[in-house]
């Protein structure tokens, strides 16, 4: 076990590889701090990865959540301009059915005023004309600045600017043990989980940004942070359905938010209050996906008969304020604990709640009460700085785009960072996964700079295998250039066969039609031509 | 709950389940790798130009519009029409003067009747071969067809349209361009066979060009507009006068039935099942027992069978290559379904030139290889590609039946 002074001493350890330890990360490292990053498994394993993408305006929580409202709008328009390669500005609809009282409408844009969000009604036939697949019956339509966002980009161009800043980060790191000496934290015990071996670190500030597992780490420290788990469920489909967000102009409610992101359209969500020892099993049930489609209906009437690609889950890490079931009523503020004057316990600070869009100024808070009690007078330049990927472009790569469709798909998930991407050959240029336009030197380039461990690390940082064939033709070119990478052929191969069956599993609840026939093809494919021998209906 | 009882996608594009086999079958892949192919192309690409028009890929201009793909497809994916509808909506560079040009057939055949015999001289020389080149970008390898001084029009309203009131059932007959501009034989040889079989030939009102061309050169406003006209007359005759309409080239019937709703939104569904092929309406007068046919016994040819892309898309070379196989005389020989490179007016184009021919090599060798007295084909473009391409001379199989019929005894034998 190494002991102090052998390079792992920090000022400040972060628990988490989500967006808000990621943002956290940045923060700290870009105002001096020393800094190191623990994630248990990848980047966006929890929350950050399970939502809608939604660049919310805050208009969705103006009448019953002001200052939530007022966070989002102000951290909408500043991640327009930091994460731009990870914004679409598609501006958002919230529709009035003949089922709803359209006298909602005037309180709601009222609220949204008074957040400081613009929110213009409109009529009906106008909010046609700018997204058609819009309910038709629709009876009124305020128009407000939504946008979508890719938590995956968003996250990880936090994590490669706190880098570049000096942070160290490490994933499949679990902290299993806090380091205590009397009423202080002075490091942790981290199970590395590759090596199998414990490591410890050790810092003035630890930084619980663990989501819902925040609750098990505040435990682990001797703390007390009662997370409410309420699990949302959503479903992607196939190709994008609209252009322009669509929700419900009501009373938040189930299934009343459409996002187009990317290449596809995701409904959600549902909100159920379980247990906390089911956090880490997620399932998404037929009674869930009734609900998201025939509530989904009411917003574009054509999602009753587009292809579903899969449904999944994720867990909201509400603080649990009172015993309300639904967990809707759960501010969804954010919630900064400082350990010393909550339990005594120094050194240990706990931040979670908030929204995925609200992560920067999660971070922003957080440092700045670890500045302060440093005596540091480092002023946070987060909202200013644009992130990685999200800088001026070079006149080289808007040139490329515009010859090359690849690239064009590469440039829209990694922004300027493009260059970077060798895509000189024809080699470099053939598409690993056909359906997101991801090339071998796209892949290539994740393998070198983007903590890529595995296939489902690489679909997230560059999009293989989300999209309709889900594996079938691209799981095994990257498996093989994975292989490549880490120079073993075992190991790809059972790689391989985890991702396909991660990928069953979203199918699973909504494995029907075309998507069942796809599942099918690609279990012969996988099954009798490649001969995996523990196929994807495991 | 009556949700997601099907998935429905506009040509069935989410149908596609990335199998690939379209890709196999692509003609333009192995000859032009700057053609991403029409899964690519196609079904992946839609998703794409969804999300972001820009992502339009100015390659799909190498689609040959064969609809081979559609044909492979075993998941009714209308991946073609994917392709050609992308396209039409995102294209936003205007088209050519060569490309007009190629693509009013119509308008350059009645310019060139009048002076057939010059203009024929004149592109057949090498001079005028080197300026199209090189101003027009037409490749000058090409040998246009020739006009001819008498329009098929002009020829059915002198000599043919008055004796056509005497047989007891009538058809309508789609002529095209070709055969108006370029080869009126075509015309007389369906009218003797139709004659013989007992049916008065009739023209439509005043025709228009297919629009076939005008498609694939992004003419879109004035292949609408003339599908339009020729929807209008084609009702007339179907809808008024209760005839069928009836053509000889597999392209602008396929034009007619498939590209118009496909393509052009162009409402066909009350006259669509009654406008076919020549070849398909004499197979099932015979097949129903409505008309037996004779020939001559000293007749004997030994041709091979070209079928056309648009013919598979159809999927009716069944009917034209059964007649041919019913003369006595007649040794027939299949060659492989495979595109001849041509395309219409693709081949004509001077930076097309080399895909068109390396599509097409294998065919040219496969008909080098059997050696026939002549190939047999239904469309004007199959033809004229083979016929530059190779020493053979290439007929439709109308004109190989008009030629190969006893005309006296078929009047006999029915009762005419």
């Amino acid at each position: 076990m190494k002991k102090v002074g052998e390079g792992n001493e920090y000022d400040v350890i972060i628990i988490g590889g989500g967006a808000t330890g990621a943002g956290t990360a940045r923060d700290c490292a870009m105002r001096g701090l020393r800094v190191l990053l623990l994630e248990r498994f990848d980047y966006t394993n929890g929350a950050t990865g399970r939502n809608h993408g939604l660049l919310h305006s805050g208009a969705r929580y103006a009448v019953n959540d002001s200052e939530s409202a007022t966070e989002c709008i102000k951290e909408n328009m500043i991640l327009r301009k930091i994460a731009s390669h990870c914004v679409e500005e598609n501006d958002g609809l919230f529709i009035s059915l003949p089922e709803d009282d359209i006298a909602y409408q005037a309180k709601f844009i009222d609220s949204c005023r008074k957040a400081g969000i613009s929110a213009e009604a409109i009529d009906p036939k106008e909010a046609i004309r700018i997204e058609p697949s819009v309910n038709p019956s629709l009876i009124g339509a305020v128009k407000v600045p939504d946008g979508s966002i890719d938590p995956f980009r968003l996250t990880l161009a936090n994590v490669l600017d706190a880098r570049q800043h000096g942070a160290v980060t490490k994933v499949y790191h679990e902290v299993v043990k806090f380091i205590r000496e009397q009423d202080r934290i002075v490091g942790v015990c981290a199970l590395n989980h590759k090596t199998k071996e414990v490591e410890t670190y050790y810092a003035q500030f630890v930084v619980n940004a663990g989501g819902i597992w925040g609750h098990h780490i505040a435990e682990m420290a001797g703390v007390t942070v009662n997370m409410y788990p309420a699990k949302g469920a959503l479903l992607i489909f196939g190709h994008r359905v609209n252009n322009v967000v669509l929700n419900r102009c009501r009373k938040a409610a189930d299934a009343d938010i459409l996002v187009p992101g990317d290449t596809i359209t995701v409904i959600g969500t549902t909100s159920s209050h379980i247990p906390y020892d089911e956090i880490d099993n997620m399932r998404v049930t037929p009674e869930e996906v009734d609900l998201l489609l025939r509530e989904g209906e009411k917003l574009a009437p054509s999602l009753a008969t587009t292809r579903i690609l899969r449904a999944y889950a994720g867990v909201r890490p509400l603080v649990a304020a009172d015993d309300d079931p639904t967990g809707r009523n759960i501010s969804r503020g954010i919630v900064l604990l400082d350990h010393a004057e909550r339990d005594g316990l120094n050194s240990f600070l706990t931040i979670t709640g908030g929204k995925l869009i609200t992560y920067r100024l999660m971070a922003e808070w957080t440092t700045n009460l670890i500045c302060k009690k440093m005596g540091l007078n480092e002023p946070c330049r987060t909202a200013e700085v644009p992130l990685p990927g999200s800088r001026q472009e070079s006149e080289e790569v808007k040139e490329r785009i515009a010859s090359n469709n690849v690239y064009r798909a590469a440039e829209g998930r990694h922004g300027d960072l493009t260059k970077e991407i060798p895509l000189d050959n024809e080699y470099d240029n053939s598409l690993v996964c056909e359906c997101e336009g991801v090339s071998v030197g796209e892949v290539n380039y994740a393998l070198k700079e983007l903590e890529i461990s595995d296939l489902v690390s690489l679909r997230r940082r560059t999009r293989v295998g989300m999209g309709t064939c889900q594996g079938e033709l691209c799981a095994c070119r990257a498996a093989g250039l994975l292989s490549q990478a880490h120079n073993c052929t075992e190991k790809a191969k059972a790689d391989l066969v985890n991702f396909l069956n991660e990928r069953w599993k979203g199918m699973y609840p909504i494995a029907w039609g075309e998507s069942l026939r796809e599942s099918q093809f690609s279990a012969w494919v996988y099954g009798s031509v490649c001969n995996l021998s523990s196929g994807k209906t495991k | 709950m009556n949700l997601q009882q099907y998935n429905i996608s506009e040509n069935n594009f989410e149908q596609c389940i990335k199998c690939t086999v379209c890709t196999v079958y692509c003609p333009v892949i192995p000859i032009n790798s700057n053609f991403p192919g029409p899964k690519h192309a196609g079904p992946d690409g839609e998703r794409f130009r969804l999300k972001d028009p820009d992502f339009y890929d100015k390659s799909l201009k190498y689609c040959l519009n064969c609809k081979r793909c559609e044909v492979a497809c075993p998941s009714g994916v209308k991946i073609g029409d994917i392709i050609q509808s992308a396209r039409i909506k995102y294209n936003t560079a205007s088209p050519k003067l060569r490309d007009i040009l190629l693509a009013n057939t119509d308008f350059v055949g009645t310019l060139s009747t009048p002076f057939a015999p010059v203009v024929n001289m004149a592109l057949g020389l090498k001079p005028v071969k080197l300026v199209m080149d090189s101003v027009l970008k037409i490749d000058h390898h090409r040998t246009f067809p020739r006009y001819s001084s008498q329009t098929f029009e002009s020829w059915y309203r002198k000599n043919a349209e008055e004796e056509q009131k005497k047989f007891p059932r009538h058809i309508s007959y789609f002529h095209g361009c070709y055969v108006n501009y370029n080869y009126p034989q075509l015309g007389k040889d369906l009218i003797k066979i139709m004659n013989a079989a007992g049916y008065g030939v009739h023209l439509l009102n005043k025709e228009k060009c297919c629009g076939v061309p005008l498609i694939s050169n992004g003419l879109i406003k004035q292949a609408t507009s003339q599908g339009q006209h020729n929807i209008d007359v084609i009702r007339e005759a179907v809808v008024d006068k209760n005839m069928t309409v009836v053509g000889t080239s597999s392209s602008c019937m396929f034009t007619l039935r498939e590209e118009y709703p496909h393509l052009l939104h162009i409402d066909n569904s009350d006259v669509h099942d009654r406008v076919e092929l020549a070849t398909r309406f004499l197979f099932r007068l015979i097949d129903n027992g409505d008309l037996k046919l004779v020939f001559r016994k000293d007749y004997k040819k030994r041709i091979a069978y070209h079928t056309p892309c648009h013919m598979e898309r159809l999927g009716w070379a069944i009917y034209s290559t059964s007649l041919l196989r019913m003369i006595p005389g007649l040794e027939f020989i299949m060659l492989d379904s495979q595109c001849c490179g041509i395309a219409g007016t693709y081949g004509f184009k001077k930076e097309n030139y080399a895909t068109s021919q390396g599509i097409g090599a294998s065919l040219f060798k496969q008909i080098a290889d059997v050696n026939p007295d002549f190939v047999a084909t239904d469309c004007e473009t199959c033809k004229w590609q083979i016929e530059m391409s190779t020493p053979y001379k290439v007929m439709n199989p109308i004109s190989i039946l008009a030629e190969a019929l006893d005309v006296e005894a078929i009047q006999k034998i029915n009762r005419l």
